[in-house]
């Protein structure tokens, strides 16, 4: 199962999501990020320090999210995967594309 | 017991090969006619490399045993795939995958966006999906497009792909799934058999050679083939291809935008050189920097990082120049347009304009700043499911073996489907089949792929191999003809050498095929892979267009509504198999004449070339028996 907490702050989303992302959940993210989206704040950080657990249909979240942040003049960014994320991440090579901030305060500096 | 008969048959037929071949290459090429001699051993070359892959994939022939049950809280989705098929047909197969005895959803993936199909699932209490607006305009990728759709709409953690006529037995996933307990297996194939197909199978369709043998041997080496249907994949491993293959093109782009870089650069250097040179530096330096940030990327350098790091030193160049050099050149940007894909036609229209420093500067900023846009000319970002092949089976497949997963053959009939019902459908069918299989040979070689082993890139070679049958077969053909009607010899052999030299390691090859498909009607088979020799010839040639010239790929064309009653001899279809078996009746007629006015050729000589042109006749003859053929009741 997964939680996911989000607040903006002006074109700035912070999503936190805690427990795991797989294909169970995965379509949750998306519609969260989607209504970041919706709402005008597409800069989106997920948080990712409580995520327990990821898949690679998690991952294919993270992706889409990332293109339709994009798309709306936003980016999408992750921070703080737990080891068992960062395996996944390094496994399919995503991190050179999702490249992990250690912190949602480094993730906002450069936005 | 038997496998070992299969290694010795093995072992003594290429060994006989070997001997024959040396002998025709060190001994018997007749070069005074080199111009067949130097093709006939081209192709006789070829054949033994075709048997010895064969004889490599039966060594390791695998019989699996029955794999343990299943635990029954694995999520499954039976996803029927369609584009045009009827509603009778679709429910067939949907009913029956409704009644699969293992819980599981079942879904009609309908690429046709139909009333019909929404309806028949309504019906049936089955999902409908048809494709996201996201696809709207946008390349749809076939089959491939369609089973993508559909993964990022469903949750499956396994799927069961059906073509459309496939109609699955309710013990499939029961007898099936078993195999993903082990975690590293991605997919597990089963035969495709079909329940339509008359006695004597004119048309070829069954193959149980390939699904039997030879998939059994391929399995043996990790390699069992991926055929699009009556197959279970695990979800995770399509979905990390697909993730591996976003970064790839992700990075791809990067590494094109800074080629793109490179050659503004270097053309901006020409032209400040001839101008006094006196900013040549700064542009210098800013191209060692695209230099070391392809090396970059190369090591696996995060993409932002690489980019950042890169637009950082233009930035600064660019403030150098603006400190030295404040006349721009606006007019180099105006006709400059970023949104087109970079490719070489583009590259070498920015490598030949002339550039100011500064407007070259610019550029190169905004051609990095560009690949950030994502691939939006593609529905979704991510493609499981390879799209760069009409064969997307085989190109998946081959990229599931290259990230390590395993996939298994279960050789038990577990779904029963329609075959093609006349010549030209089933040809169509090949063709594909050949022309989707030479895209990826070209495309991504499996013999310098990385990730696979020696032996996964031999089993793909193997069958991409198998396609450049028409060629050698044009010379097969041809041989004996100029023999019989002027006496030509490629083969420079006294007596019966020649005939020490062929037989055994003929036999022993046919002797090979037989053991080795006990049982399982094989001939056909090899009947087929002659008598098409016009097909392979297209599609191979129709590959090479498509992916090194952007040609479309040709089909053949077929009559779309099939006539009622008498129906015309499709004469187009088997023209040159045809011309093929005229001339070499003529041919031996001639050869017949020559001898009785012995104005040429020897009895011994002619009766080789008869015997020869037999063989040719009877194996191409198949092709005019299964143009006759019309099925004899309507499909159920």
């Amino acid at each position: 199962m997964i939680t996911l907490t989000s607040t903006s702050e002006k074109d700035v989303t912070v999503v936190e999501s805690t427990g795991r992302l797989t294909m169970a959940t995965a379509s949750d993210l998306t519609a969260v990020i989607d209504k970041a989206i919706t709402d005008g704040a597409p800069k989106v950080i997920i948080d990712l320090a409580q995520t327990v657990f990821v898949d690679s249909t998690g991952l294919g979240a993270l992706v889409s999210g990332l293109r339709r942040a994009r798309e709306a003049g936003g980016d999408l960014r992750i921070v703080a995967p737990s080891e068992q994320v960062s395996t996944v991440l390094s496994l399919t090579n995503l991190d050179r594309v999702l490249f992990p901030f250690p912190d949602v305060e480094a993730a906002r500096r450069e936005w | 017991m038997r496998i070992l008969a299969i290694r010795t048959l093995v072992v003594v037929s290429l060994a006989l090969g070997l001997v024959y071949l040396v002998w025709r290459w060190g001994w018997s090429l007749n070069l005074h006619y080199w111009w067949i001699a130097i093709p006939l051993v081209l192709a006789e070359t070829y054949s033994l490399i075709d048997s010895g892959l064969f004889g490599m994939a039966m060594w390791r022939a695998k019989e699996r045993p029955t794999p343990p049950a299943p635990p029954r809280d694995w999520t499954v989705d039976v996803f029927i795939t369609t584009y045009n098929e009827g509603a009778a047909l679709v429910g067939k197969t949907a009913r029956a995958a409704v009644d699969i005895a293992y819980p599981h959803r079942t879904y009609i993936l309908d690429d046709g966006n139909r009333d019909e199909m929404r309806a028949l699932a309504a019906e049936l209490g089955i999902e409908y999906l048809t494709r996201t607006t996201d696809w709207d305009n946008r390349p749809r990728h076939a089959k491939a497009g369609n089973l993508n759709n559909a993964l990022f709409q469903t949750s499956g953690e396994f799927l069961l792909i059906l073509d459309a006529d496939q109609v699955p037995h309710a013990e499939i996933l029961d007898h099936v799934l078993g195999y993903f307990h082990d975690e590293t297996m991605a997919l597990v194939q089963t035969p495709q058999w079909f329940h339509n197909v008359p006695p004597g199978d004119p048309l070829g369709s069954q193959a149980p050679l390939f699904f039997g043998p030879i998939q059994q041997g391929k399995d043996g080496w990790n390699a069992a083939f991926f055929c699009g249907t009556n197959a279970l994949v695990r979800r995770e491993a399509l979905m990390q291809l697909g993730l591996r293959e976003y970064v790839r093109e992700q990075t791809e782009a990067v590494r094109q935008a800074l080629d793109a870089a490179q050659s503004v650069l270097r053309s901006a250097i020409r032209t400040s050189r001839r101008r006094g040179g006196a900013l040549s530096p700064v542009l210098n330096e800013l191209s060692f920097a695209a230099i070391d940030a392809k090396n970059e990327l190369r090591l696996g350098v995060p993409l932002a990082e690489v980019t950042g790091k890169f637009q950082r030193a233009a930035e600064t160049a660019r403030h150098t120049v603006l400190r030295q050099d404040l006349e721009s050149m606006q007019s180099d940007l105006a006709a400059l347009d970023l949104n087109v894909q970079l490719d070489a036609v583009a590259l070498s229209a920015l490598a030949d304009r002339e550039w100011s420093p500064l407007a070259a500067l610019k550029t190169v900023t905004s051609l990095i700043e560009a690949i950030n846009a994502e691939r939006l000319h593609e529905a979704l970002p991510i493609m499981p499911v390879a799209t760069q092949s009409v064969t997307e089976d085989m190109a998946t497949c081959m990229q599931l073996h290259a990230s390590g997963w395993k996939t298994a053959y279960h050789d038990e009939i577990l779904a029963e489907g329609l075959a093609p019902e006349d010549l030209g459908t089933a040809t169509n069918q090949r063709l594909r089949w050949c022309q989707g299989t030479m895209q990826v040979f070209f495309r991504r070689n499996p013999l310098f792929m990385r990730g696979l082993s020696i032996p996964q890139r031999l089993m793909y070679f193997n069958t991409m191999w198998s396609y450049l049958a028409g060629f050698a077969a044009i010379v097969y053909l041809t041989a004996p003809f100029l023999y019989l009607v002027a006496g030509i010899l490629p083969v420079k052999a006294w007596g019966y050498t020649f005939v020490e030299f062929f037989l055994p390691y003929f036999l022993a090859n046919q002797l090979l095929f037989v053991v080795v498909g006990w049982g399982r009607p094989t001939w056909r088979a090899q009947q087929y892979s002659l008598a098409m020799f016009p097909v392979w010839i297209k599609g191979c040639w129709s590959a090479f267009r498509n992916v090194y010239f952007g040609r479309k790929l040709d089909f053949i064309v077929t009559p779309k509504e099939r006539p009622t009653g008498a129906q015309p001899y499709p004469w187009r279809l088997v023209m040159w198999q045809a011309v093929a078996v005229a001339t070499l009746l003529i041919g031996s007629v001639i050869g017949a004449g020559r001898l009785i006015t012995e104005s040429g050729g020897t009895l011994f000589g002619t009766i080789v070339n008869w015997i020869w042109v037999t063989y040719d006749v009877v194996v191409i003859g198949i092709i005019f028996t299964a143009a006759r053929y019309r099925p004899t009741q309507e499909a159920p």
